[in-house]
């Protein structure tokens, strides 16, 4: 019935549009799927620059004393590649996949408030197209060309005038703080979407876990995002109205910085981590052909990790002289969000468990991603030990810990994700023979690198080096990871020649390749404009599956 | 090691070194790198290290336990090829099961975190015997200074410190500040990290059981040369340290063969940054030089401390540590080689 109404509808357009006019149509849209696919989109080109400067820093270092990059331009790439990772790849493309699928499962026909939607997508891409303009701009248009050096979390006082000359810092500073108004206002427009637009019949205990999450997700933005912005806002006033909040010189305070950048930026991991849970909540249930097991508790584990990690920032901070007291209550904190953390780990175990699991390629990424986040946790739990973490922290061996987390298990569900809804999108599948190769060389390629990264870690080498010498035996540790990141480069190439030529070539999906049970399947693929024809009615959490099982439907026993 | 594989290879026939410096480099291997978390040699660094294998053992079995019933129901529960196309039983969920796992972690954690805020304590809370050295650490970018206040002398990069003899412990506490921006003093072998911070005193105490060098390096960014500013710890008996501190304590030795690198010397702008005790030489912004011959190295452990390397160290800093804050002076040829004459006789 509703891909009829789309035919109606599309015969009834002209058959030929100017390029320009297509142009125009992306411009102004205000279609959530539209606009979740241009922050899809914008993360991915995104997500290229990130991992070239990612290869560069990895050809640096797969030699002792080496002079491929300067100290200047290494720290420029260490610096670029964290702020864009974090904020012009992981939020937009999460924010990406909730604007589009949000509003489809929870069967409404766009998000709260459309032109917000909009803004925020637009004013969170300023941000980023600022914040390579300092590669031309940053010391000034008559200056040569400088990106910021100072860190992703820019501790002061490195940040200040003194330490930091020129406008680098300044783009760095102005250019997350765009982005941040565009995540509040995207987080805001999520939660009252999902808050009041859901479909007859679907109350918060039958809510798909992914719009659970989404709501737990944009909660915190809002709350996290508050404090990044106060902070930026303060540094932009200590380097050009002259206040003196972090300017230890005359008295202001260097851990200050550290507070108010950690409380936003351990929230901002569970910000990053959480949707992927929500494809996790959604793939490994349809591919193992039950439904998610404890639905309630897994709500429950979303709110409370929500809750709890509004409480660990300062674990980032152990080293700085918190005192026993501080060290010991965060130390406590931290361990106590693997609780729930478990839960949902168990959980996931539970679901599988019984099951008929089918390995298409988003199952394969999601056992990946199950395996890897375990280890993550353990590694996370290995930190969270205050004493332990003053070996640790700083060293290789945190950013093997939390590419562990952003790759292994973030990364490897947005891949699941592309798998399971490129058809929703695009109305046809992806290759599964690319995805396959695209999964065992990634996977390959991963192991290689982040395994092995622990190490020169555990044997003294802190973050953040642009060379080390020869004789602390890290050479040959950084040779294979850089080998491996060579590999995860092209496997990636092969996702994006997938995307491209599936696009072209692919299977034509239909409405519900993977027989799955969310509202997103009952319509189209693409949906049309309005997403559904008629508004739906549901009664379980799984109508799609009421309606194919007639005979036991999941009324019956939720 | 290259160096000193260098030196063995002018030393000794091609054949004999090449197979020693093999010989080496499988040593290095098998004991493990100069800053491995795993090899303490001192007492916080070895009561991590306790604790620590009691993370690792925990973490493990969980591993071992979760990933082998994940690996499990991955095979058991695959679809096969002649399966009917039935769904599986459909399975909602259990509040009996959910409270069992969230009870276990719970009971784990509470072991975890009692281990953990023992050895928290046991450090942070350690009482200071009456005997302990003191010595303050300040950060620099990209460099170290060490003072000694009971001794009454300063220096820099390459900080000394007795051997502690278990039956009557003397540690040694660092107290420690930043001059500029953070930075973190880490030497793996002997404890953990600490940072120093602008306008906050931290302090951290070395309790070393075997003399030896210890080598670490700065762990927190701390701008261009951060990767360079290298941390060396000399574990002294307690006759050399003696011995190591009777010397610093004497002001400059005033050789009459290299009084004209002196003149030089006192007579460009070097003094403005830099102390040579028994000189005009106050400077206070880069390394105290009173005793820089009796360092094994120069620019913060970047490289050896030869003729060769502080002569091109003063004639072009840059070239042996880009964005290091000494300038470049600009000296002819025969002023670079009478104040480095002078310098190497600062023993």
């Amino acid at each position: 019935m509703n891909s009829t109404g789309t035919a109606v509808l599309a015969s009834a357009q002209p058959p030929r549009k100017l390029w320009l006019d297509h142009v125009q149509e992306w411009l102004t849209t205000v279609d959530h799927k539209r606009i979740g696919l241009m922050y899809i989109g914008y993360a991915l080109i995104f997500l290229v620059v990130a991992g070239v400067e990612a290869l560069l820093m990895r050809i640096q270092l797969s030699a002792p004393d080496n002079h491929f990059l300067s100290p200047e331009v290494f720290n420029c790439m260490f610096t670029m590649h964290g702020t864009t990772m974090v904020f012009f790849v992981g939020m937009p493309i999460l924010f990406g996949f909730g604007n589009y699928l949000v509003p489809l499962m929870i069967g409404a026909r766009d998000m709260a408030f459309p032109r917000l939607n909009a803004f925020s997508f637009w004013i969170s891409a300023f941000g980023g197209l600022l914040l390579y303009f300092s590669f031309l701009g940053g010391s000034g248009l008559y200056g040569a060309g400088s990106a910021p050096d100072v860190g992703w979390f820019a501790y002061a006082p490195l940040t200040a005038k003194l330490f930091s000359p020129g406008h680098s810092t300044d783009y760095w500073t102005l250019s997350i703080l765009l982005s941040g108004i565009g995540s509040v206002g995207t987080a805001l427009n999520l939660i009252v979407t999902i808050f009041t637009m859901r479909c007859k019949g679907m109350t918060m205990t039958r809510l798909p876990l992914l719009c659970w999450l989404y709501v737990v997700t944009s909660w915190l933005t809002f709350l996290a995002l508050g404090p990044l912005t106060a902070a930026q806002i303060m540094l932009c006033l200590d380097r050009f109205a002259g206040s003196h909040f972090f300017d230890v010189q005359a008295g202001g305070s260097a851990v200050l910085w550290m507070h108010f950048f950690w409380i936003f930026g351990h929230p901002e991991v569970y910000i990053l981590v959480l949707p992927a849970f929500a494809f996790a909540n959604e793939i490994i249930p349809v591919f193992s052909r039950k439904p998610i097991f404890g639905y309630p508790a897994m709500v429950a584990a979303s709110v409370l990790i929500g809750f709890i990690s509004l409480g660990v920032w300062a674990h980032h901070m152990f080293t700085v002289g918190l005192g026993p007291e501080g060290n010991a209550f965060f130390t406590l904190a931290t361990m106590i969000v693997s609780v729930p953390t478990g839960i949902k780990i168990f959980n996931w175990l539970a679901t599988i468990w019984g099951g008929k699991i089918r390995f298409a390629t988003p199952m394969l990424f999601s056992i990946g991603f199950l395996f890897q986040f375990l280890i993550a946790g353990l590694t996370g739990i290995m930190l969270s030990v205050a004493p332990f973490d003053w070996q640790l922290g700083n060293s290789y061996f945190v950013v093997a810990h939390f590419h562990y987390v952003l790759v292994g298990a973030i990364l490897y569900m947005i891949f699941a994700a592309f798998y399971y809804w490129y058809p929703k999108m695009f109305g046809r599948m992806l290759s599964e023979k690319l995805g396959k190769w695209h999964f065992w060389l990634f996977t390959f390629g991963f192991h290689l690198t982040f395994d092995t990264m622990h190490i020169p870690g555990l044997l003294g080498m802190p973050r953040r080096v642009f060379t080390y010498p020869a004789d602390r035996g890290w050479a040959m540790l950084n040779q294979i990871e850089t080998v491996g990141g060579f590999i995860q480069a092209i496997a990636l190439l092969l996702f994006v020649w997938n995307m491209i030529q599936s696009y072209r070539t692919g299977k034509e999906a239909g409405p519900d390749p993977w027989d799955a049970w969310t509202l997103e399947w009952a319509t189209s693929s693409p949906p049309p404009h309005y997403n559904f024809a008629v508004d739906p009615v549901v009664h379980s959490r799984r109508p799609l599956w009421d309606r194919k099982h007639p005979e036991s439907p999941d009324t019956h026993y939720e | 090691m290259s160096l000193v594989s260098l030196e063995s290879a002018s030393a000794a026939s091609a054949g004999i070194s090449s197979s020693l410096t093999q010989l080496r480099s499988l040593a290095a291997w098998a004991s493990g790198a100069p800053a491995n978390i795993f090899a303490p040699q001192a007492t916080p660094a070895h009561t991590i290290f306790g604790l620590s294998l009691l993370v690792i053992a925990i973490v493990t079995a969980i591993f071992l336990a979760v990933g082998g019933l994940l690996l499990y129901a991955l095979i058991r529960f695959r679809s096969r090829p002649g399966d009917d196309a039935a769904e599986p039983r459909q399975i909602y969920g259990s509040n009996q099961v959910e409270v069992l796992w969230t009870v276990i972690p719970v009971l784990i954690l509470v072991v975890l975190f009692l281990a953990t805020i023992r050895v928290i304590s046991e450090t942070e809370r350690a009482r200071k015997p009456a005997n302990a050295l003191d010595v303050i650490v300040l950060g620099h970018q990209f460099w170290w200074e060490y003072r000694y206040p009971k001794q009454g002398f300063v220096t820099a990069n390459e900080l000394h410190i007795p051997v502690s003899d278990p039956k009557a412990p003397r540690p040694t506490y660092l107290t420690m500040s930043s001059v500029d921006v953070d930075h973190s003093f880490w030497v793996p072998r002997l404890a953990g990290k600490m940072d120093l911070i602008p306008n906050k005193t931290n302090v951290m105490w070395l309790d070393p059981q075997t003399s030896g060098l210890y080598l670490g390096q700065c762990a927190q960014y701390c701008g261009m040369e951060h990767a360079k500013m290298l941390i060396r710890v000399y574990v002294d008996t307690p006759e050399q340290f003696a011995a190591w501190v009777e010397a610093q304590q004497q002001p400059a030795v005033n050789d009459p063969r290299v009084a004209a690198g002196k003149e030089i010397f006192l007579h460009t702008a070097c003094v403005n940054c830099h102390t040579v005790r028994g000189t005009s030489a106050h400077g206070v912004f880069g390394p105290d030089l009173t005793h820089l011959a009796s360092r094994d190295t120069i620019a913060s452990g970047v490289v050896k401390n030869t003729p060769a390397n502080l002569r091109q160290w003063i004639e072009d800093p840059d070239s042996l540590k880009m964005g290091s804050l000494m300038p470049k002076m600009n000296l002819s040829p025969h002023d670079l080689d009478q104040i480095t004459a002078y310098m190497e006789s600062l023993r």
